[in-house]
C-alpha cells in the first residue's frame, strides 16, 4: 500500500502514547466568522446578547458555508476584528464565559443515524457547522453532497496523519473507536455506499487494532495498513495506496468515485446526530521542543493559542517559531493571542536550533525534490521560473497540481523557500490567466 | 583560372538577382512616418504604455489605435512633436511623479516577527501579510526597484522604498508591481501629502507604526468647507484635483503622516521639510 | 510605548515547510571528496610524490581562484560549499601526475573563471568545470597533456618513464596494422588494479568503483547516469570487438581503462551539468556511452570520455525540456509534453 515520492522525516511523535486531557474553562474565548473554505456565516447575534454553549452565531451565507457556534455560555462581549492564524485580522465574535457552561436547550441527541433520513443527516451536518478536521476545513456537508454525474461508490477515511508531530487523529481514534466506526457508518449512509476504507499509517498499529475491534457488525468497514511516509495523508496518494486509483490531475476524488474524511471529522458527525452537538471542541496536539510539556489537549474553538501554550507549561526561552499545523505545511504564527480553530491539529513550537532557514542559493539541480515530489512535478525549474519572473511559463509546468505538501523544499540541497515560490506562482499564473481570457492586446 | 572565376562571378549574379527579386516580392509597406515617431519616442522600451517597446507603440500609434498622451514617459514637447506628425491633437496633461506612500521605516514601524524567505515583496505579502505589524506598510524588499526601468526608485537606510523624482517618467509599473498598492502617481506641483496607507483604526495604527494615519480628521477638520483632505475608513487622503497649497496644514496632524514633499527636479532626490 | 505580550518575543516568520533533511550543497560535496580518496591514493600510490603534488596545487589553485572571483564580482564566499575543493581535486585527477606547476594553476583558473565564475557561480554552470579545464589544457597544450607516466610508484624511488596509455597504444597500433592480441594491452587485472599509463586519477578502475558504489549507496548519485553510460560502451564496443577483434579492444578493456570510471562515476553525474529527471538522466548516460564509444572507436582521439561528457552537458536542457514527467493523474498521453504558452 504505497505511493511514488514522498520524503520520510524524522516524526517525532512525543505526545503519541498521551491520552488527551481537557482544559479548564476560560473567561474570554474569541469565534472568527470564517474557519472554513467558503463564505463565512451571517452573523445571528449582536453585542451585549446572551449565548449558551452550542448556540449558533451566524448562519450559512450559501451552500458552502458552515455555521460557527458558542464555544461555552456567557455574553457577546465585542463583534469586530481580532487576530487571526491566518495573519492579518478576521471579524470574529468575543464572548465572556459566565463560568456555568451551559448547554443551549435545542442540543439534543437525534436518535440512531441509521433511521434518519439522508437528507436530514446532511441537514444536521451542516447546522452542526462541520468542516474538515484534518486541516483543510472544507465544508462536510458539501463534500457528501457531490453532483449527481459523479457516482460515489467508495468511502475512505483518512487516519494517515502523516505530518511529524501531529497525534490528534492518533488519539481520536485510540480513544473514540465506536464513535468514529458510527461515524463512518453515518457517512456511508450518506454518500450511499456499501463499503469504507479506513487507512492507518504502520506507525499507528495500535489505532488500527481498535478500530477493527469496534466495527459494527452491519458494516463493511475495513481497516488497512498503509506504508508510512509523507505526504501519505494527502487524499489523491490515500486513495491511489488504498485502491490504485489516480485522481485525474486538476480534479477531485469525486472524479475517482471516492469521497475521503478524517477520522476526526467522522467522529464529530456522529456525536453531531447522535448527542446534537454542534463543533464546539477538537484534540490538539500541542508539541515540539520548545513547549515545556507536550501534551494532546481538548481545546474549545476559540481559545487563544497563548492560554493553550500556558497551560502546557508554556513556551521555552529557545522558541524560533509557532506553527498552526504540522511542521511540513503548518502557518506560522505572529501573535499568540490568535485562536484555536475548527481545523487546528496542532500548535507546534519549534526550538530556534531545529529551524532550518531558506537560504537564497541558487538551485544546482540536484534533482532531489524531483525525486520526492508526489504530484510528479519538476520543483527546481518551476522554483527558477518564479525566481525570474517568468509566470507565463509556469502553466507547462502545470504549478496548478502542486498539493504544497512541501517535501520538494525539504529535501533541497541549496534550502530554497520552494513552497513559498509556488505560492507566488500560482497567484501570478492565475492572473495571466485572467489576463488571457481577458483578451489583452 | 577561367573556370572559377566563372562560377563565382555566376553566383553573384544569382544571389543578386534573388535579393533584388525578394527585395520586390517580400517588401514590407512601411509608414514613411514610423521612422520619424520611432526617433521622437523616448527609446527607453520600458513596456509602460503596454505595448512590447517604442517600436510596438509606434506601429499602434500609426493605426490610429493609442494617442501620443498613452506614452506615460514622453514629456509634453515630445507629445506635441508626435502629434504634428501624425496630425493630431494632444492636449495637456500636468506632469506626474510616482510616490511612495509610507514612511513606516525601521526605526518608526514595528514588526512583528522575523521574515525568512524570497526577498519579493509580493511573495514575501503571502506570509501573513509580511513581518511588519502595518499590514499595509512598505515591505522593504524592492519589488518596485527591481521593475523600474529608469532606475528611479532606491531603498532608504530605514528599509523602505524611496522614489527619486527626476528620474521618474510616471510610466506607472511601480505602481503595478507593489503588492500593498501603495504607490501613487501625483501631480508634481502636489506639495503635501498623507504618507500612510493604514486604514486600521486609530489605536491599531498607532500600536502598529509611530508615523501612521490615525483617522483623527484633524486635517480634514481645518478645512472651513470644500475640504481638500477627505477621511475615509480611518486613512487621509488628498484631493489631487484640488490639493491643499498651505503648508501651514500639515501642523495639525498628530503623527506627522501628513506632511510637505516637493518635488524639485533640479536635486536629485525628494526634499522633506 | 505598549506592545501585546508576545510581539516582544518575534518569531521566524517564513513559508512552510519547517523543518529540513539537514542535508545540503556542502554534506554532498564532502561526500564526494570522501567517495574520491580510494582514487587519489591508488594515484599517490602508482605515480608517487608528483601526484599528491598536483592534487595539492589543484585543490589550492581553484579555492583560490574561486575566492579571487567572488571578491571581484562582489559575491559572498562560496568557497565553504567545497565545490571549488571538489572541483580541485577531479582537475588533478584528470591531469598527468607528471604536470608542470603552472599547467595545474592554468588549468585551476580554466575551470573555476571559464568554468563557473562567467556564468554566476555554482548552479548556473551549463558545463563541467573540471572538464573544461582538462579539454581547454588539452587543446592548449597538448604535448604536456599526453605525456603520460608509467608507474613505478613510491616504492621503487627510480624516476617513472613515460609512455602511451593503453587506449592511445590501442589506437597507435591498430592504426599501424597491428593486431591487438600481440601487443598485451588487454591485461585486464593490470587495468583494474591501476598498474598503466594515464592520468592520474583515471588508472584504479578498482578504487574509482568503490567510490562509486559509496556514492549510490548514500543516495548521492543515481544508478541511471553510471549504468547508462559503462553500459553503451560495452554494448557498443563489444559489437566492434566482436566484428574486428585485432583492430577493437576488448570491452572489458574499454571500461577499465582511459577515464570511463572516472568520468561515469564522478564526472557524468555533476548534478548543475546533468538532467533533473530520471529518465533524462538515462538518456544522458546512453548519450555519453555513445559519444564516447565513437570518439574511441573512428574519432581522432583515442580518449572520448571528456568531449562525450561535455556534449552532452550541451544538450542537458533539451533532454530536461522533453522528459518532464507525467503528472499525477495527468489523462492525455503525449509523447513530448509541451503546455499552453510554453
Amino acid at each position: 500500500m504505497k505511493f511514488k515520492g514522498g520524503i520520510h522525516p524524522d516524526y517525532h511523535k512525543l505526545t503519541a502514547d498521551q491520552p488527551t486531557v481537557s482544559m479548564p474553562l476560560l473567561k474570554r474565548y474569541v469565534v472568527p466568522l470564517s474557519q472554513h473554505i467558503g463564505a463565512p456565516g451571517k452573523l445571528i447575534v449582536e453585542k451585549g446578547q446572551e449565548v449558551r454553549r452550542g448556540q449558533a452565531l451566524t448562519s450559512p451565507a450559501g451552500f458552502v458555508s458552515v455555521p460557527v457556534h458558542a464555544p461555552t455560555s456567557g455574553k457577546v462581549k465585542k463583534i469586530g476584528e481580532f487576530p487571526h492564524p491566518l495573519g492579518k485580522p478576521q471579524p470574529g465574535i468575543e464572548i465572556t464565559a459566565d463560568g456555568e457552561d451551559v448547554w443551549c436547550e435545542e442540543i439534543v441527541g437525534h436518535g440512531n443515524w441509521r433511521d434518519l433520513e439522508v437528507a436530514r443527516l446532511r441537514d444536521l451536518i451542516r447546522d452542526a457547522g462541520l468542516v474538515g478536521l484534518g486541516g483543510a476545513a472544507f465544508p462536510t456537508h458539501v463534500k457528501l453532497s457531490p453532483p449527481k454525474d459523479k457516482p460515489i461508490d467508495l468511502l475512505i477515511l483518512n487516519g494517515a496523519e502523516c505530518e511529524p508531530y501531529l497525534t490528534s487523529d492518533h488519539r481520536v481514534m485510540l480513544e473514540h473507536a465506536a464513535g468514529v466506526m458510527e461515524g463512518i457508518g453515518l457517512l456511508m449512509r450518506v454518500l450511499g455506499v456499501e463499503k469504507a476504507l479506513v487507512g492507518i499509517e504502520t506507525n499507528k498499529a495500535d489505532a488500527a487494532k481498535a478500530l477493527e475491534a469496534a466495527c459494527p457488525d452491519d458494516l463493511d468497514i475495513r481497516v488497512h495498513l498503509v506504508e508510512t511516509k509523507y505526504p501519505q495523508g494527502s487524499e489523491k496518494h490515500l486513495i491511489y495506496a488504498l485502491t490504485g486509483r489516480r485522481v485525474p490531475a486538476g480534479g477531485l476524488p469525486m472524479d475517482s468515485g471516492v469521497v475521503v474524511q478524517n477520522v476526526g471529522t467522522a467522529l464529530s458527525c456522529y456525536e453531531a446526530v447522535h448527542l446534537g452537538r454542534p463543533l464546539t471542541e477538537r484534540i490538539v496536539t500541542v508539541t515540539g521542543s520548545a513547549v515545556k510539556d507536550p501534551a494532546n489537549v481538548m481545546v474549545r474553538v476559540g481559545t487563544s493559542v497563548a492560554e493553550v501554550i500556558d497551560f502546557c507549561g508554556g513556551l521555552t526561552g529557545s522558541v524560533g517559531k509557532v506553527i498552526f499545523g504540522g511542521p511540513m505545511m503548518g502557518i506560522v504564527q505572529f501573535n499568540l493571542n490568535a485562536p484555536v480553530l475548527k481545523g487546528t491539529s496542532g500548535i507546534l513550537c519549534l526550538a530556534e536550533s531545529e529551524i532550518s532557514q531558506f537560504e537564497g542559493s541558487p538551485c544546482i539541480r540536484c534533482g532531489n525534490c524531483v525525486d520526492a515530489c508526489p504530484m510528479f512535478l519538476v520543483p527546481s525549474a518551476m522554483g527558477l521560473l518564479v525566481e525570474r519572473n517568468r509566470f507565463a511559463d509556469l502553466g507547462g509546468y502545470h504549478i496548478m497540481d502542486c498539493i504544497e505538501c512541501g517535501s520538494c523544499a525539504y529535501v533541497c540541497l541549496s534550502r530554497r523557500p520552494l513552497v513559498q515560490f509556488f505560492k507566488r506562482g500560482k497567484l501570478e499564473w492565475r492572473e495571466h490567466l485572467k489576463a488571457l481570457e481577458g483578451g489583452v492586446s | 583560372m577561367l573556370m572559377p572565376t566563372a562560377i563565382l562571378a555566376a553566383i553573384g549574379l544569382i544571389s543578386g538577382l534573388g535579393l533584388a527579386i525578394a527585395a520586390r516580392v517580400f517588401a514590407v509597406e512601411v509608414d514613411p512616418r514610423q521612422e520619424e515617431i520611432n526617433d521622437g519616442l523616448p527609446g527607453a522600451n520600458c513596456g509602460a504604455c503596454g505595448f512590447a517597446g517604442c517600436a510596438d507603440f509606434s506601429a499602434a500609434l500609426i493605426e490610429g489605435k493609442v494617442g501620443p498622451a498613452d506614452c506615460p514617459v514622453s514629456d509634453q514637447a515630445t507629445r506635441q512633436l508626435l502629434g504634428e506628425i501624425l496630425g493630431v491633437a494632444v492636449g495637456e496633461s500636468a506632469r506626474k511623479v510616482a510616490l511612495i506612500m509610507c514612511q513606516g521605516g525601521l526605526s518608526v514601524a514595528h514588526k512583528e516577527g522575523r521574515y525568512n524567505g524570497q526577498a519579493s515583496c509580493a511573495s514575501a505579502d503571502l506570509i501573513g501579510g509580511g513581518e511588519k505589524l502595518c499590514s499595509y506598510g512598505c515591505l522593504g524588499l524592492a519589488d518596485c526597484q527591481e521593475v523600474c526601468a529608469f532606475g528611479a526608485i532606491e531603498m532608504t537606510e530605514e528599509g523602505i522604498a524611496r522614489v527619486i523624482p527626476s528620474r521618474c517618467t510616471a510610466c506607472g509599473k511601480c505602481v503595478a508591481a507593489c503588492p500593498k498598492h501603495l504607490i501613487s502617481l501625483v501631480p508634481t506641483d502636489a506639495e503635501i501629502h498623507v504618507l500612510c496607507n493604514n486604514t486600521d483604526k486609530g489605536a491599531a495604527a498607532r500600536k502598529a507604526c509611530d508615523v501612521s494615519c490615525l483617522g483623527c480628521k484633524k486635517c480634514e477638520k481645518s478645512f472651513d468647507e470644500d475640504p481638500r483632505i477627505v477621511v475615509h475608513n480611518y486613512l487621509a487622503k488628498v484631493d489631487y484635483r484640488k490639493p491643499p497649497t498651505d503648508q501651514a496644514v500639515v501642523e495639525v496632524c498628530p503623527t506627522g503622516a501628513l506632511t510637505v514633499r516637493l518635488f524639485d527636479h533640479q536635486d536629485q532626490e525628494q526634499r522633506p521639510l | 510605548m505598549s506592545r501585546p505580550v508576545f510581539t516582544d518575543q518575534q518569531f521566524i516568520i517564513s513559508a512552510s515547510p519547517h523543518v529540513h533533511s539537514g542535508q545540503d550543497v556542502r554534506s554532498v560535496m564532502r561526500d564526494v571528496i570522501l567517495a574520491l580518496i580510494p582514487g587519489v591514493v591508488a594515484g599517490i600510490w602508482f605515480f608517487g610524490f608528483d601526484a599528491f603534488r598536483v592534487l595539492v596545487l589543484a585543490v589550492l589553485g581553484c579555492v583560490a581562484f574561486e575566492m579571487g572571483m567572488n571578491r571581484l564580482l562582489g559575491h559572498d564566499s562560496t568557497i565553504r560549499d567545497l565545490s571549488a575543493v571538489l572541483t580541485g581535486v577531479l582537475l588533478a585527477m584528470n591531469l598527468p601526475s607528471g604536470s608542470p606547476w603552472w599547467l595545474v594553476i592554468v588549468g585551476s583558473g580554466a575551470a573555476i573563471i571559464l568554468g563557473k565564475s562567467i556564468y554566476g557561480g555554482l548552479g548556473y554552470n551549463p558545463f563541467n568545470p573540471a572538464l573544461v579545464a582538462r579539454v581547454f589544457l588539452l587543446i592548449s597544450f597538448p604535448v604536456q597533456m599526453t605525456r603520460w607516466v608509467i608507474p613505478a610508484g613510491i616504492t621503487t624511488g627510480l624516476d617513472a618513464m613515460t609512455g602511451a596509455t593503453p587506449l592511445g597504444a590501442a589506437k597507435e597500433a591498430a592504426g599501424l596494422g597491428k593486431d591487438l592480441a600481440e601487443t598485451g594491452l588487454s591485461d585486464a587485472l593490470r587495468l583494474l588494479l591501476g598498474n598503466v599509463g594515464g592520468s592520474f586519477g583515471e588508472v584504479s578502475a578498482l578504487a574509482l568503483l568503490f567510490g562509486g558504489a559509496f556514492l549510490l549507496y548514500r543516495g548521492i548519485i543515481r544508478w541511471q547516469i553510471p549504468v547508462g553510460f559503462i553500459a553503451t560502451v560495452v554494448v557498443i564496443t563489444g559489437i566492434a570487438h566482436q566484428l574486428q577483434p585485432q583492430r577493437y579492444l576488448d570491452p572489458v578493456v574499454h571500461v577499465l581503462a582511459g577515464g570511463l570510471m572516472l568520468g561515469a562515476f564522478f564526472m557524468a553525474t555533476d548534478m548543475v551539468t546533468t538532467p533533473v529527471t530520471r529518465k533524462g538522466m538515462l538518456i544522458f548516460g546512453i548519450g555519453c556511452g555513445v559519444l564516447t564509444s565513437v570518439i574511441r572507436l573512428w574519432g581522432g582521439y583515442p580518449e572520448g570520455v571528456s568531449f562525450a561528457i561535455l556534449l552532452m552537458n550541451a544538450l542537458t536542457p533539451l533532454i530536461d525540456r522533453y522528459t518532464r514527467p507525467r503528472v499525477f493523474g495527468q489523462v492525455s498521453r503525449k509523447l513530448f509534453e509541451e503546455a499552453p504558452g510554453s
